[in-house]
């Protein structure tokens, strides 16, 4: 047989079988110039507007959508796109952002009006959670943890039928970035860690951007092969509303006290030794705790040998000044960050998956040492909650929380021990988000608990002569000022379930009490 | 050695958030304030509040002051008659210009205290000047009571009465500040000094804690929790010192068995009053370093 080169081949050959023949009658050159190519050809996926990507995805009844929360209360993504699918008149929809926020108090008029059905987020606020947490919904939200959320979407546990992501640079083929190279986007936000899974799992990939930019957008975060269209907007979010310029510190003294202590708790804890790894959260005190970790660091001469998870513009200053050798970003909090992600190869950008799935026994969050958490409560049993307020309604989110506590060898929780009027640690917490048994420490500014569980930490820390307490001498020593708080009162129907990261259920959120 | 006052912290009485938690910061002492940082609306209110404050929470070992409304305002004397009650560690005067405003003080603590079976002296006393006048009179105020524990400058009125500012190196102090140092040493009392008032100023701050230092005060007052590390830091002897000072009680011991009267170390003669610094610098030392953040938690 000869094939269309004039090269005589066997039909079968020995151990390979039969072997189609090239045919050059299957090539077609396109002789274009570039600039000219992409416009024209079947890879040129952008669609003249949001109503005509929806239309080409098949959205229907009872699907499920997803977003990512990188642009935090800045985005405009969802409600733009919750506003066309409202008009096309599609219903009952599963929405499965990786969070929400403030800004997306106008879903209350969509869940109202039956455009969608149920909702899976990490955490809400605002408006939205005063009413689900008012009984807004039939069926309960589901509150997943980062890595949980990974978990379930890449499992097929939470399938997406379209994922629409916001981009704040992309090319005409779909390669995707949280930053442009040169500075030219308007919105940015670093890291698209979480858009990232979505990316790779959902059945489409709509992306919306309003940064096109010249093919091939590299880096890219998100690569076109993963990308069915995309449509060009005027504007994707309210840069003040995604980052800010630089986090700053706190001067919050009762925050900074709180952040020695913690410095204090990982120097003496025995994980502080060349080569540790951290994380730390972006609340006040945990993120001033990296300042007092410095001095540390550098008085022992010790470098941490990488920094995971939402990567602030101190990190980076550490790792700038060799202090911390390697950065794992899934979530940029501010430009620095942004600025690093862009110009520094060491600070990787990882997916959520990456991060935190417990399905991925290499995940990030099981190679830390060191974690630091904030908590809106504590109980006894170190129990946290950050999901509810004194007042039951939801008000947080869970974030990477209990994945960062299961993964890291000593979890440390930072709160204050009162807040205005209520004791942050209780009997028992309103609603668990991260179970005790991950938690080690618990760091207040009026002293520090050590989860019995852990007696290697409290001799370490008592050697170290640092204030430990019990946590009930803790609880005590709010309950003497502020007394205790009666109890809140909540309605039978359920309106959230929390998850744990494995995707079991570890409580459920009740609907506040009605006033009568 | 006496109780240390390096830090007060000034807390607004009129805050019941900052009343709650000004122990937790880690300064000798607090100063919940009933005058001038409350206005006169609220003056029952602080004074109810820092009193219920004081018999409810437990500060832990920081000394607890109270600034009263001086007796000369129609808010003292309730101010005395409910804070002599709720027994805090002592109460400091405003505005003093006489021994008397000492004495008349004194005298109705006497009498509250003989009324509720408080025992005697149990309330003590400072004293702060911020006139000329006081600064004049500052020895006789300083030997008014046997209830006084320290003396205190307050620049802001006293600047005014001056009628100047206060100007970064402080030379406009420098005056009263001697003598007020003067008069508590007289008097064998401490010598408190002034606040600082930008908590941004940090370089003008640590300064101003360096001067008053170095001209012997033993403290100031401070008006935010992070100005507490830094004036503690300042005043916390060197490792060099400390060393130093041990070094210099040790020859002085060994000279003493020897029965030589002067000693010489490194070449230079070392006589009472270096022993005496140098006794006083390990006292400091042991009082500061002994101080685990336990203790002071606890």
């Amino acid at each position: 047989m000869f094939n269309r080169v004039g090269r005589n081949i066997p039909e079968e050959i020995f151990g390979l079988g039969a072997i189609p023949l090239f045919d050059s009658n299957g090539l077609v050159k396109n002789t274009q110039r570039s600039k000219d190519r992409l416009k024209n050809s079947d890879r040129n996926k952008i669609l003249d507007s949001i109503e005509t990507a929806i239309r080409e995805t098949g959205l229907k009844d009872g699907m499920t959508i997803s977003f990512h929360h990188h642009f935090r209360n800045g985005d405009y993504i969802i409600n733009m796109v919750l506003n066309v699918i409202s008009r096309m008149g599609i219903k009952d929809l599963v929405l499965a952002p990786s969070s929400l926020s403030g800004i997306h108090a106008p879903l209350i008029h969509h869940i109202k009006r039956g455009v969608i059905r149920r909702i899976e987020t990490s955490g809400l606020r605002g408006e939205l959670a005063d009413a689900i947490s008012n009984g807004l919904m039939d069926i309960p939200i589901v509150i997943n943890s980062h890595g949980g959320r990974a978990r379930a979407i890449t499992s097929g546990e939470l399938p997406i039928d379209v994922a629409f992501l916001g981009v704040p640079s992309c090319d005409p083929a779909g390669n995707a970035n949280g930053y442009a190279r040169d500075n030219s986007a308007v919105a940015e936000c670093g890291s698209l860690g979480y858009a990232k899974v979505d990316a790779q799992h959902a059945k489409k990939v709509v992306l919306i951007t309003d940064h096109l930019v010249e093919y091939p957008n590299t880096p890219f975060a998100i690569p076109e092969s993963q990308v069915d269209y995309i449509v060009v907007v005027d504007s994707i979010g309210d840069p003040k509303g995604i980052m800010s310029g630089a986090t700053r510190f706190t001067k919050n003294p009762k925050d900074l006290l709180i952040a020695q202590n913690v410095a204090e708790v990982i120097a003496a804890s025995g994980y502080f030794i060349d080569g540790f790894s951290l994380q730390t959260g972006s609340g006040g005190a945990s993120l001033a705790a990296t300042r007092f970790l410095r001095e540390k660091m550098i008085e022992r001469n010790i470098k941490a040998s990488f920094a995971l998870g939402g990567i602030t513009g101190q990190i980076v200053a550490l790792h700038e000044e060799g202090l911390i050798k390697r950065l794992l970003d899934v979530q940029g909090f501010d430009l620095k960050a942004d600025e690093s992600l862009k110009n520094n190869r060491f600070h990787q950008q990882i997916d959520a998956e990456y991060y935190a799935s417990p399905d991925n026994p290499g995940s990030a969050v099981n190679q830390l040492d060191i974690t630091v958490l904030s908590a809106l409560e504590v109980d006894l049993d170190f129990n946290v909650n950050v999901i509810t307020g004194s007042d039951g309604v939801i008000r947080g989110a869970s974030g990477g929380h209990c994945d960062s506590a299961a993964g890291a060898a000593c979890s440390i929780i930072v709160a204050p021990l009162i807040r205005g009027r209520m004791p942050t640690i209780l009997d028992r917490v309103h609603t668990v988000v991260t179970p005790g048994c991950s938690v080690d420490v618990l760091v207040t500014d009026q002293g520090i608990g050590v989860n019995p569980r852990r007696q290697d930490l409290y001799h370490n820390l008592k050697k170290a002569n640092l204030p430990v307490l019990s946590i009930e001498a803790l609880k005590a020593k709010a309950n003497q000022i502020v007394g205790i708080p009666e109890p809140i009162k909540v309605e039978d129907k359920i309106v959230g379930v929390v998850k744990y990261r494995d995707g079991s259920v570890i409580d459920v959120i009740h609907q506040v009490k009605k006033e009568s | 050695m006496g109780r240390l006052r390096r830090s007060m912290l000034y807390v607004p009485g009129n805050n019941p958030g900052m009343i709650r938690d000004a122990h937790i910061y880690g300064s000798d002492a607090i100063m919940f304030d009933l005058e001038d940082s409350v206005s006169l609306n609220e003056k029952d209110a602080a004074r109810l509040l820092v009193y219920e404050a004081l018999r409810t929470c437990d500060f832990g070992r920081t000394e607890v002051v109270v600034r009263v409304n001086g007796l000369h305002t129609p808010y003292g004397r309730a101010d005395f008659e409910a804070m002599v009650r709720a027994m805090p560690d002592a109460i400091r005067l405003p505005k003093t210009e006489t021994p008397e405003d000492v004495m008349e003080a004194d005298q109705l603590i006497t009498q509250i205290e003989k009324e509720n079976g408080i025992e005697l002296g149990t309330i003590k006393l400072m004293a702060a000047v911020e006139s000329a006048l006081g600064v004049i009179n500052a020895y006789k105020i300083a030997k008014a009571s046997s209830r006084l524990i320290g003396i205190a400058i307050g620049a802001e009125d006293f600047v005014t009465d001056l009628k100047t500012t206060r100007s970064p190196d402080g030379i406009e102090l420098l005056a009263a500040r001697s003598q007020i140092l003067f008069a508590a040493r007289a008097a064998g009392i401490d010598a408190l000094d002034t606040v600082f008032s930008d908590v941004n100023d940090e370089e003008g701050f640590i300064r101003e804690v360096r001067l008053i230092k170095q001209l012997g005060f033993d403290g100031k007052s401070l008006i935010n929790p992070r100005q507490i590390n830094i004036l503690h830091h300042i005043y916390a002897p060197t490792e060099e010192e400390i060393q130093k000072s041990i070094r210099v009680i040790e020859a002085a011991k060994e000279a003493e068995k020897r029965g030589t009267g002067v000693i010489s170390m490194d070449g230079k003669m070392v006589d009472k009053p270096i022993i005496e610094r140098a006794y006083r610098v390990l006292e400091l030392a042991d009082a500061v370093y002994r101080e685990s953040m336990e203790e002071v938690w606890q």
